[in-house]
């Protein structure tokens, strides 16, 4: 998949020479990002690597953080966090349109649900949805509001494989419609190359490598690039794979 | 490009044997006891009707220890005399105005103490000058025990109504306030910045996600204070009172009319079970949303 660029090439994120320090966990010693309009990137990197401290430090959610350096982000940007963080005293379509201002908010949001594939849910309330559908709620709650900026922190890790996989192909496709800058933080290499036009690895708080995901189409070299990639980014995080070395 | 659709969550289809998915292969003999496995440590569920059972074994040793002479009626009257003695009480009005005295007492309380005690957790538990003023000094109210505070309102409102309805609102006022104060105060960091990152305003902030947030905790307290305004009715009800169920209790006191102080007893029970139930369905309806969970 190639990088979806528009003319104008600045980039929406733009970090330079990021510090963050926390008393207790999460530390970025001197980070470099841009992010272009529309470009889809992954953040990978092992737990405690400071990926989490990034995400939230461009989401200006690191209120009790010290630290230096430049972030400019676009002020429309949403977040999808890893539990799907949906009010449980609201039902769906009233989690979707929360503080969405306009007269026709709900229409949008009812939309937007239609969009996830959870049209004829808008009344159910978020204990009656499953993982996978409370996920997709959160999405459709961040996709209603046209960001710039999607930031999204291992938004599936608490789904099961399967769920997953679905939720891969939804979101690729949301993007594709939306066409917003995504940030994407997880630890899956797979999830990574799957969804990402480029691969940003974090390690000691510090950018150790930036790959750009550029698989050819045909199948067969298709699969052995992928595999290529995968090793390469499995070993950039220290772990040989040999199937038994997951160690990370 | 994927092979993997994400639209269709088709059910699974497959079709149970008749007769459920037994343990056993449908050709084996069946065995005349079926092993039934680990023996059940846990409790089974309850029988919604079970908690009857205690008051009826009650009812019935008292009815059996007054046949049998065996409860003198100046210690307890017989239950039938407790039921005689009830519908003279009704019969000549005298539980209904005394009944109605003490429910307005209480009404009046509940409706005090609770408003008193919102405002002043939602200016405690919103803004932390607030807190600062009003949490501590409300903490240490709370170790006072409330019926140490009568002889200073009496001294000020006298032993008239006021006294009365200040003592319950007293009462009533604590619980509401420290539970409705945990609850703005525990308002999970996740619900915050979800909110920041939707841009909420502090107005939408607190009307959707802080406010409804805090309506378990401030039902849990409800149902505290309830029980509590109850409590200091009757405290109140036996010091000078002319009218309300404890006046009545009290007037039997002098009378050794113990019938109906039993007849009094039993409706405050009922006046306190009954509130509770109402307290509850008010739960159910506000908190629909947890309804699901609980099922």
């Amino acid at each position: 998949m190639t990088a979806r660029r528009s003319p104008e090439d600045a980039p929406v994120v733009r970090v330079r020479d990021l510090v963050r320090r926390f008393t207790l966990k999460g530390v970025l010693n001197g980070v470099d990002l841009d992010i272009r309009r529309g470009e889809f990137v992954a953040l990978l990197g092992r737990s405690g690597c400071g990926k989490s401290t990034l995400l939230r430090a461009i989401a200006q959610l690191d209120h009790e953080a010290t630290g230096s350096g430049e972030i400019a982000a676009p002020h429309n940007l949403s977040v999808v966090f890893q539990d799907a963080r949906l009010l449980p005293w609201k039902r769906a379509l009233d989690n979707v349109v929360l503080g969405l201002p306009g007269r026709d908010a709900r229409a949008r949001g009812a939309q937007a649900l239609t969009e996830v594939e959870l049209a004829g849910r808008e009344q159910s309330w978020p204990s009656e949805l499953s993982g996978g559908e409370q996920q997709r709620v959160a999405l459709a709650r961040s996709l209603v509001r046209e960001p710039e900026l999607l930031l999204a922190d291992e938004p599936f890790g608490a789904l099961d494989a399967l769920t997953r996989i679905r939720m891969h192909a939804l979101l690729k496709r949301l993007v594709h419609a939306h066409s917003p800058a995504v940030l994407l933080v997880t630890h899956d290499v797979d999830e990574a190359i799957a969804l990402a036009d480029r691969i940003v690895v974090l390690e000691q708080g510090k950018v150790a490598a930036d790959v750009p995901v550029a698989l050819p189409a045909p199948e067969p070299e298709r699969a052995e690039a992928f595999a290529s990639l995968r090793r390469q980014l499995l070993a950039r995080l220290g772990v040989r794979d040999d199937g038994l070395g997951r160690v990370a | 490009m994927n092979a993997y659709s994400p639209v269709a969550e088709a059910p699974p289809s497959f079709e149970l044997p008749p007769g459920g998915l037994g343990v056993s292969s449908p050709g084996a003999p069946e065995p005349a006891a079926t092993p039934r496995g680990r023996p059940r440590l846990g409790l089974a569920s309850a029988d919604p009707l079970g908690w009857l059972l205690g008051p009826a074994v009650a009812l019935l040793g008292w009815t059996i220890g007054s046949l049998g002479g065996w409860l003198d009626p100046r210690v307890l009257p017989e239950p039938w005399a407790a039921l005689a003695a009830a519908r003279e009480l009704i019969a000549d009005g005298r539980l209904q105005t005394n009944l109605a005295a003490s429910a307005w007492r209480a009404a009046q309380g509940l409706a005090l103490g609770s408003s008193i005690g919102v405002v002043l957790a939602l200016a405690s538990g919103l803004t932390l000058t607030g807190g600062y003023l009003i949490d501590g000094s409300v903490q240490m109210k709370r170790a006072v025990p409330i019926l140490a505070l009568i002889p200073l309102l009496i001294i000020w409102f006298g032993i008239g109504e006021t006294m009365k309805v200040s003592v319950i609102a007293l009462a009533v006022f604590t619980p509401i306030y420290l539970n409705t104060h945990a609850a703005l105060r525990g308002i999970e960091t996740r619900y915050v910045e979800l909110a920041e990152t939707l841009g909420l305003s502090r107005k939408t902030f607190l009307s959707q996600v802080v406010l409804p947030g805090a309506l378990p905790g401030f039902l849990l307290g409800l149902r505290f204070a309830v029980a509590s305004a109850w409590l200091a009715l009757v405290v109140v009800e036996q010091m000078n009172a002319t009218s309300g169920i404890g006046y009545m209790i009290n007037l039997a006191r002098v009378y050794a009319e113990t019938d109906v102080i039993v007849v009094g007893l039993v409706v405050y029970a009922i006046l306190g079970i009954a509130s509770d139930t109402a307290v509850r369905a008010i739960e159910r309806r506000a908190l629909a949303w947890r309804r699901t969970l609980a099922r």
